[in-house]
């Protein structure tokens, strides 16, 4: 027990083999890092075939003839995620609530719904909804609205089966008091449930729910399968399309394109809100 | 009809939650116009006493009259009763999507289907009774824990209730915010509002009750004027648990209740 102070050093074990500091190390792994990443970069840019891809991927004339009728293309898919998302928010929102009834059948048909349209793919239910329905009810061959009905109905119950699941949660986050204190006012359950307790739990639920809107925007792709006409057909079918007519692949990027002018924006727009709302707590 | 004496009447009331039993058998009656404070260590039922009053929580058994209607009849109108019950929570419970006078105009309008002009002018009336007439337009999140309380208070004076019900009102604030909310309910008490409060506040027990009840577990095991049951407790119960409230800095460690 000497009362010599030692020198003040690093922490930790004395540098090993290497003679390396945990900086020094820590350099040399960032810098292995960047090599990779240059090489695969090298790699692609080597054995891509630059003279093809400007030719059929980036053709202004190909592009040009695409343009003009990409807009009634980019107008249908919007109105076929409109009409899904608000199909499906309504009906998400009934199934929340049988989910939090009191009720058990209510319970478990909403849990039903939940796992069915949940675990199925979109296209298998948009199969089942154009080739299905109207063999079990015979009113679905030539349903009102046609091909609307059938998009709202296909992508609408998948779209209702998450966001039922969102808006369940969201309610759950209200605190408990919210509801004490309408009903202590006098208010009917029901009455509290509309006017206080599911005004605040779609202001909690609303970045998941526009993120939903930007995952049925894309899944609207599926729609092909009904086997829409010309002036009914949506981006990617559109894309396609014209892309097989040209033999060119330009028209596909053009329609990608298309997409993120709506996708993009609508990101940045839940990033805003979740900013917000993180401020807001 | 028969003659309605009592605001409140409480006849033989429990709770189970489960297999604990809170409430072991509750008689209590208020009369038109008091003031009572319920007193007591946590956990002795007083706050679940008071939310089965306005049957938030439901009784196992017993019987609650509320002016003149039976809460516990299994035909009752539960939303019209609750209309003549004012309560105010200990966590406030404002509508925080809706900004201050909405708060209080949303049940008058929704439930007693006031017009707006109606419901606005007598909320701001309750809101200058609370001294807050400034704060109309501003949201819950906006004010401080002792502004919230007072506007909760408000909120449930704009439907006209017939008593008001406190559970821990001034529990969830800053010290030197309690006086305001105090205040408050002083002022109530003086315009004769009949009024039933749990809290921990032994000097409000004693200025503005004119009865206090002192539960411990489950059961009412003293009541009566403050000066007595706060000034002079005959029960052992009560001695110790308001020697602990009193002078929480010279209490024996080997004091603890149970």
């Amino acid at each position: 027990m000497t009362a010599t102070t030692p020198e003040a050093g690093p922490a930790g074990k004395p540098a090993g083999r290497t003679g390396l500091s945990p900086r020094q190390k820590q350099r040399i792994g960032r810098w292995i890092q960047y090599a990779i990443f240059l090489l695969i970069v090298v790699l692609v840019a080597v054995f891509a075939d630059w003279g093809k891809i400007h030719e059929h991927f980036l053709d202004g004339d190909a592009a040009r003839e695409t343009v003009p009728d990409i807009f009634r293309a980019l107008g249908n898919t919007v109105i076929y995620t409109v009409l899904a998302y608000a199909l499906g928010i309504v009906v998400g929102l009934v199934i929340a609530l049988m989910r939090l009834s009191s009720v058990g059948p209510y319970r478990w048909f909403g849990l039903v719904f939940i796992e069915i349209f949940r675990g199925l793919p979109a296209l298998l239910i948009l199969i089942l909804v154009a080739f299905g329905l109207p063999i079990a009810f015979p009113a679905f061959s030539d349903p009102p609205g046609g091909i609307y009905t059938q998009i709202a109905l296909g992508l609408g119950l998948v779209g209702a089966a998450y966001m039922a699941e969102t808006i369940r949660a969201g309610i759950q986050a209200v605190p408990k008091g919210q509801m004490e204190a309408a009903r202590s006012l006098g208010m009917s359950y029901g009455r509290a449930m509309l006017t206080i307790v599911i005004p605040q739990a779609f202001r909690i639920v609303i970045p998941p729910l526009t993120n939903e809107l930007v995952l049925l925007f894309k899944d609207s792709s599926l729609v092909f399968v009904l086997g829409v006409t010309s002036s009914q057909v949506e981006l990617t079918k559109f894309g396609e399309q014209v892309a097989v007519r040209l033999a060119d692949v330009t028209p596909i990027m053009v329609a990608g394109t298309a997409y993120l002018i709506i996708t993009i924006p609508l990101g940045y727009l839940v990033r805003r809100l979740e900013a917000r709302q993180a401020k807001a707590r | 009809m028969s003659v309605v004496t009592h605001m409140v009447e409480i006849r033989g009331l429990r709770k189970s939650f489960g297999p604990v039993e809170v409430l072991k058998g509750i008689d209590l009656s208020v009369q038109r116009g008091q003031v009572i404070c319920i007193i007591g260590p946590s956990g002795s039922g007083k706050s679940t006493l008071l939310r089965c009053v306005n049957l938030l929580e439901e009784p196992t058994a017993g019987t609650i009259v509320v002016d003149g209607v039976e809460l516990t009849h299994p035909d009752v109108d539960i939303n019209a009763a609750r209309r003549r019950l004012g309560m105010v929570f200990q966590q406030f419970n404002l509508f925080s999507h809706l900004k201050v006078l909405e708060n209080l105009t949303i049940a008058q309008r929704r439930v007693l289907k006031r017009s707006k002009a109606e419901a606005e002018r007598i909320a701001r009336e309750n809101l200058a009774k609370v001294g807050l007439e400034g704060k109309a337009d501003s949201y819950p999140s906006q004010l401080s824990g002792g502004q919230q309380q007072r506007v909760a208070i408000a909120r449930a004076l704009s439907m006209d209730p017939s008593l008001m019900l406190f559970d821990e009102p001034t529990s969830a604030l800053d010290p030197e915010l309690v006086g305001d909310v105090l205040t408050v309910m002083r002022q109530l008490a003086q315009e004769g509002m009949t009024m039933l409060v749990v809290t921990h506040e032994m000097a409000f027990a004693r200025d503005v009750a004119d009865h206090v009840v002192f539960m411990d577990g489950g059961v009412i095991v003293e009541q009566g004027p403050p000066d007595q049951v706060i000034g002079d407790p005959q029960h052992e119960r009560t001695q110790r648990f308001l020697r602990r409230v009193l002078d929480p800095t010279h209490v024996d460690v080997g004091d603890a209740r149970g």
